[in-house]
């Protein structure tokens, strides 16, 4: 790459007045309304926004994948509507799933993108090498694409899209699915590019702390830019409104129960023992009034963060949007000291082997009554695998699992009729419409008569779905699959939800959404086991189970787990993020 | 080596590595063509030999033990012998005989009377093709059989017309000759269209396509990246074919093999322009595998002549034949195989083969979406 | 149970509406087929019609006329070229122009008239296509074999001591229609039910749903239950439409019971679905379930005895189509239609069918839980 002079390269990609519409049956719906947009060169842009905003079509016309109803746009001086070859010579594009072919293995996949870049024999040697370096996947070289990891994947689509060592980059959602040493590998990755070839990059996330890396921030919401500045300048929108509470008798989840529906609120999260809390801007709450002095709040300003902006924004624009209180099903549910309950899951030296390699060695676990338990570990750490077998879907090679008391891999249908599963993909029937899903599923849960239509009615309004009851599940925003999703696996109102991963690509509001919820249902008694990629959601958990290798890394409640990534020359880690990281690292030096 | 051949290239080898790994292609590509083959050559067959025969004989005397002896001596037939018409009957309703021939108790008498004596032959009319067959051969052991006894009786044959034939190209009638080649056609039909079809559709699905066109790939390579592999796989499986046909199953090739090769080529490139386009238009498996079966296998099977006679069709049908790429590629097989570099029959279909190469080819690349939508 | 039978309801309405809902899947779902029976049911026979014959006569008597008119009548053949010299014939064989050439002598007349030896009359056929050129000489021997027995009456000479008598059972015309388009049905319910099946779980399992089916309350076999109605419904619904316009617009008699080929019908369709629902769980892709399913399809048609009889199979290869349930629904409706057989009649096909139906669906039922991985 040779260097650029700023002063007489035209920008790298410019938006003018650009809109976008779909047909989709029947309905003409505009996924991008008059955007104006200009990157900087040699900087990171963060496209952030709820789901179903238009940020995958923003990237696709920016990669010159789909072209704009009116405006233009311009990649380097390039218009995209009629530049061919030349354009995607310049820019790199990742599509949400990698645009890898699984049954190819590593190498036949960069040399495919190589060919297709049309880079020379000995180029190629070279730039796999340097790539090679980065991402770390020399030693799967051989192994096919599909049996790689996610954060594997990842890379390797990267690595792929960088051969052409384009000086725009473009990554739709590259982070989703991908566990935090991963993610943070691919920063050093993207930190790399710009600072060595000074690459442009512009990437869609719905990881506030990635947009925070980034040198500008483009917010997109229904399809309209709503603001755009450095991080910084999200900052200034929220100023003066962010507060750490933490209360030594209430604990953080009572704490952040209190904080919720407060009319001067609008955000409360829990964040290590504290809740954090944002105030509407130019309100000044009165703590004095939501809580006594007897339970002993504490209450610091803090500086504010982008996601606090996020929020504002948003909520400003959605007022009418309810916000969630708690899902009304169990009456006089209560929520009870987690430790004296009866166990509820019990996994007893559990191995699993695939041919000759072992997923899962020897774990055991258990989770009791209303306990919300988390599953965490990099990909590839055993996690889907126990998650699978504990749902009965994979018989286990040894050992003893029993759910709800039962076995499932015996007890089949009436243990099942207690368990909700929500998978990693939302799997719903994308042909069928949200109701004719809500109905199979109420049906497949053996409801009848006015129970099933009472459950039904329920989902519709609890999750807000009336207005899509007809639209096929296939073309709802993520944030809505996940919604009925989740509305499917609670059809029958199970004593212990199973969900993996459920938060993965959506957006801060839907996933404060979605923890309300499930904070509620534990409140009531229900049972969750879950795994997620999103460190800050471990603190929701009551305990937690790092797997490494198929083996227990850390177990034990968030703040314990904090504390046992304390080494003799550092702190207690601050946050989950911090520990998770820290402890991979300890046990990898450790290993070797 | 320019950029865009280097492009193709490589597009080309991921096709035979996914090829190669998925085991459900490969056994369309090679396991199918030879079990179709071998089945074909050694197994299915139009001609009845041994067909199960019925003899009622109610009197035994000398004439009709000379003309049962007929039965029992031919090739064709695998005689059964019947006490009563009753019990006969019973047989050919349960399918263990095709046919009765009975002879009544008062034959050998009525053979010197002035009327002919009758002889009654009831053939099971359920597969007509057959039962036609089957009374074909009973007139020809009659026939025999008469003409044995006058020459044994020292007279003149009484027929006032004797009919000759003579059959060119495959003088044994071997069907075998005849449905080996046409073979060729359905299974090149099979790896060009429905392969195709099905693994463009998948480029979709899987949203390799978004990030292939996302590089300086043109939509003309994207397609050719596809068309070559299984050009080349189609033409291995003809070779594979020709290969078993003249070596394993004796079907000889009178005409040239380059004439063949050539005109497989024009097929298979109609056949995969036809796959493609099906993909295009589909861009979902479920549709495009559904569609690729409807419009490959049972046309190529049914209206290409490979089995069933194309000028005994209703002209309606006979028209729609000249829609089945395949039919061109039938004649064209058979000629060459059995009769030779006739270029009366070879050009103008392979001219009809070229023209639906080039329609299919040119509406797939008009059609294919050079972006997203 | 009245529990299972609600959530086997609900599956059966999600599999209907999958089906169904989408115009794409829906469309060749239930247009092709319906296509398919008019085209092919027309386009698969053996009988010749107008086949396309030339007459080289050089003879110019009465009797030569008379001959060449019984052969140019309707239906089995039509004159389409008059050939003047010997080297024409090789060029209207050659070229495809006609099937057969009719060539009386120079002698014919003379020879006839003395009736010293037999006037010879040439036929030359085209062996290319050798199960056409089998039939054609067969109709040409019936041509001369009336002629002859025309002419001895007419000239009072001494006719053939015995005669053939004829008579074909069940079909007295030996339409071959009748024979091939209740096939057809059989066919097209086999390709229909076949694709439908073979890709229902694969596709549950590309998209991930059936792990969520999985962990409902709803046990493998329900889950197989409501597989296979949804293909039952969709097989029988098809079959019946394809009976009605075979016995309306076909013209085909159906003289025995609709109920025993209704229970035919049932059991065939349910032993393909067996077979297509155990290919679908060994598959892991739609692609898979796709081939997989026309790696049984192709085979299953050939090996039926639908366009060439299992009598004439080597036996090896008779003993593999026991296991083909489209060789017995061709006795089923082949029977009930031409030969009015009824239920008692029909119980040795019956039970093959179901028994590779439960076989093929306990498989997949098994299969469903081991390969969840």
């Amino acid at each position: 790459m040779n260097a650029v002079k700023a002063d007489v390269t035209p920008a790298p990609l410019i938006f003018t007045s650009v809109s976008k519409r779909f047909t989709a049956g029947n309905r003409v719906v505009s996924a991008l309304q008059d955007i104006s947009l200009s990157l900087p060169l040699g900087q990171v842009t963060a496209l952030v926004g709820p789901d179903g905003a238009g940020k995958t079509t923003l990237l696709r016309l920016a990669a010159g994948l789909l072209l704009p109803d009116s405006g233009s746009i311009a990649t380097f001086g390039l218009n995209t509507a009629v530049a061919g070859e030349q354009l995607h010579r310049l820019i790199g594009y990742m599509p949400q799933r990698f645009g890898l072919y699984e049954d190819l293995s590593v190498l036949e996949n960069l040399n495919l993108y190589a060919d297709l870049y049309g880079i020379s024999r000995q180029d190629r040697q070279l730039r796999f090498a340097e790539l090679m370096r980065m991402t770390n996947l020399q030693k799967f070289n051989q192994r096919l694409a599909g049996q790689l990891s996610g954060g594997m994947k990842q890379k390797l689509g990267l690595a792929c899209t960088l051969l052409n060592r384009p000086r725009l980059l473009v990554l739709d959602e590259p982070s989703v699915g991908v566990d935090p040493l991963s993610r943070r590998e691919l920063w050093q990755i993207i930190a790399l590019l710009v600072q060595e070839f000074g690459t442009t990059v512009l990437l869609s996330t719905a990881y506030m702390d990635e947009a925070e890396r980034c040198q500008q921030v483009v917010l997109l919401d229904r399809g309209q830019i709503l603001h755009q500045d450095a991080p910084a300048g999200f900052h200034r929108l929220a100023d003066a409104c962010s507060y750490q509470l933490s209360s030594p008798v209430l604990g953080k989840r009572m704490l952040q129960q209190r904080l919720q529906g407060q009319p001067d609120l609008i955000d409360s999260v829990v964040q290590g023992d504290a809740v954090r809390a944002v105030a509407r801007p130019g309100s000044r709450p009165d703590w004095t009034v939501i809580f006594d002095d007897t339970e002993q709040v504490w209450v610091t300003p803090v500086p504010p963060r982008l996601e606090d902006a996020f929020i504002m924004l948003l909520l400003a624009r959605h007022a009418s949007q309810p916000q969630i209180e708690a899902v009304h099903f169990l009456p006089n549910g209560s929520r009870h000291l987690v430790g004296q309950q009866p166990a509820v899951i019990e996994v007893d030296q559990v191995d699993r082997w695939f041919g000759n390699f072992q997923a899962v060695k020897k774990l055991s676990f258990d989770v009791r009554h209303g306990e919300i338990f988390g599953l965490l570990g990099a990909n590839g750490a055993g996690k889907t695998t126990t998650f699978r077998m504990l749902c009965g879907l994979l018989p286990a090679s040894n050992g003893r699992l029993r759910v709800a008391g039962l076995d499932l891999r015996k007890a089949a249908a009436q243990a099942r009729a207690r368990l909700g599963y929500m998978s990693q993909k939302f799997s719903l029937y994308g042909q069928l419409s949200v109701k004719q899903n809500l109905e199979f599923f109420s049906h497949a849960y053996g409801l009848r008569n006015k129970r099933r239509l009472e459950r039904i009615a329920w989902a519709f309004q609890e999750f807000d779905l009336t207005d899509f009851a007809d639209s096929n599940s296939v073309d709802l925003p993520l944030g809505y699959k996940q919604r009925l999703a989740l509305a499917c696996a609670l059809m029958h109102e199970p004593e212990i939800l199973f969900l993996d991963e459920p938060t993965s690509g959506i957006d801060p509001l839907a996933r404060r959404e979605f923890w309300t919820r499930i904070n509620s249902l534990a409140a009531q008694g229900v049972t969750i086991l879950v795994t997620t990629h999103f460190m800050e959601e471990a603190e929701y958990c009551d305990r937690l189970l790092i797997m490494r290798e198929g083996d227990i890394l850390a177990a034990g409640t968030p703040a314990q787990i904090r504390s046992s990534s304390q080494t003799a020359d550092q702190a207690p880690a601050g946050t989950m993020e911090e520990a998770f990281i820290r402890l991979l690292e300890i046990t990898g030096e450790a290993n070797g | 080596m320019n950029a865009a051949s280097q492009r193709l290239l490589g597009l080309i080898r991921k096709e035979f590595l996914q090829v190669l790994r998925d085991p459900s292609s490969l056994a369309i590509a090679f396991a199918m063509p030879v079990f179709l083959l071998l089945l074909f050559g050694y197994g299915v067959s139009l001609d009845a030999r041994h067909v199960p025969i019925g003899l009622v004989v109610e009197h035994v005397s000398p004439e009709s033990r000379s003309f049962s002896a007929g039965f029992d001596y031919s090739d064709y037939f695998q005689a059964h012998y019947f006490r009563d018409l009753r019990e006969a009957r019973q047989a050919l309703l349960s399918r263990k005989i095709n046919a009765i021939v009975h002879l009544q108790a008062d034959f050998e008498r009525r053979l010197n009377g002035s009327e002919p004596a009758p002889i009654q032959v009831i053939v099971n009319g359920v597969d007509a093709n057959t039962a036609r067959l089957t009374s074909g051969y009973v007139q020809g052991v009659w026939e025999a059989w008469l003409n044995a006894r006058a020459e044994w009786q020292g007279l003149t044959p009484v027929r006032a017309v004797q009919l000759e034939a003579r059959v060119w190209y495959n003088s044994g009638l071997r069907s075998r000759n005849f449905l080996v080649p046409g073979l060729i056609a359905v299974i090149m039909t099979l790896i060009g269209a429905l392969l195709t079809a099905l693994v463009m559709a998948r480029e979709w699905e899987r949203g390799t396509m978004e990030a292939l066109i996302s590089t300086p790939v043109s939509v003309r390579e994207v397609l050719l990246g596809k068309l070559i592999p299984y050009y080349l796989l189609g033409m291995g499986g003809m070779l594979l074919s020709i290969g078993m046909a003249v070596f394993l199953f004796q079907v000889p090739l009178v005409g040239s093999l380059w004439v063949l090769l050539l005109a497989g080529s024009l097929f298979l490139l109609a056949a995969l322009g036809m796959g493609l386009l099906i993909s295009i238009a589909a861009k979902n498996q479920f549709v495009a595998g559904q569609i690729a079966i409807v419009v490959t296998f049972l046309p190529a099977f049914i209206l290409s002549g490979f089995i069933f006679n194309i000028d005994s069709m209703p002209w309606p049908v006979q028209l729609f034949t000249h829609l089945v790429a395949a039919r061109y590629f039938v004649a064209i097989l058979q000629t060459v195989f059995l009769a030779g570099d006739i270029w009366e029959v070879i050009l103008p279909n392979a001219l009809a083969l070229l023209l639906m190469a080039l329609a299919f080819l040119a509406l797939a690349l008009w059609r294919a979406p050079r972006r997203l939508e | 149970m009245t529990s299972m039978w609600w959530r086997i309801q609900a599956l059966l309405i999600k599999e209907f509406l999958s089906l169904l809902k989408d115009k794409k899947s829906r469309f060749v779902l239930i247009v092709p087929p319906l296509v398919q029976l008019f085209v092919l049911s027309y386009a698969a026979t053996y009988d010749l019609n107008q086949l396309p014959i030339a007459i080289y006569n050089e003879d110019r008597g009465s009797a030569a006329r008379d001959l060449i008119a019984r052969f140019n009548g309707p239906p089995a053949f039509r004159e389409v070229l008059r050939i003047e010299r010997q080297a024409q014939i090789a060029e209207a064989l050659d070229g495809k122009q006609v099937l057969m050439v009719l060539h009386i002598g120079q002698q014919f007349s003379r020879d006839l008239l003395s009736s010293r030896q037999p006037a010879a009359v040439q036929i030359l056929l085209d062996g290319r296509d050798s199960n056409t050129a089998q039939i054609a000489l067969g109709y040409a021997r019936t041509v001369v074999s009336q002629f002859n027995s025309d002419w001895a009456h007419q000239h009072n000479q001494p006719g053939s001591p015995a005669e053939l008598r004829v008579r074909a059972w069940f079909n007295p015309n030996l339409e071959s229609r009748w024979f091939i388009v209740p096939g057809i049905v059989g066919l097209l319910t086999l390709v229909v039910t076949m694709t439908v099946a073979a890709l229902s779980v694969a596709r549950e399992r590309e998209q991930g749903t059936f792990d969520q089916l999985l962990v409902t309350p709803l046990t493998p076999a329900e889950i197989l239950i409501g597989k296979a109605i949804p293909g039952l419904i969709i097989g029988v619904v098809e079959a019946s439409f394809s009976i009605f316009m075979v016995v309306v617009w076909f013209q085909v008699p159906l003289l025995g019971s609709l109920a025993a080929l209704y229970i035919g019908i049932v059991l065939y369709v349910f032993s393909v679905i067996g077979a297509g629902l155990m290919i679908s769980s060994l598959s892991v892709t739609q692609q898979q379930g796709l081939l997989g399913g026309f790696l049984v399809i192709v085979p299953g048609v050939i090996l039926s005895g639908y366009a060439t009889p299992i009598e004439n199979m080597p036996e090896l290869v008779q003993h593999l189509t026991l296991v083909n349930p489209l060789r017995y629904f061709l006795i089923i409706i082949r029977g009930v239609f031409l030969e009015g057989l009824g239920v008692a009649d029909l119980v040795d096909q019956y039970w093959p069918l179901a028994l590779i139906g439960l076989f093929c669906l306990s498989c997949a039922g098994l299969l469903f839980r081991k390969r969840m991985y």
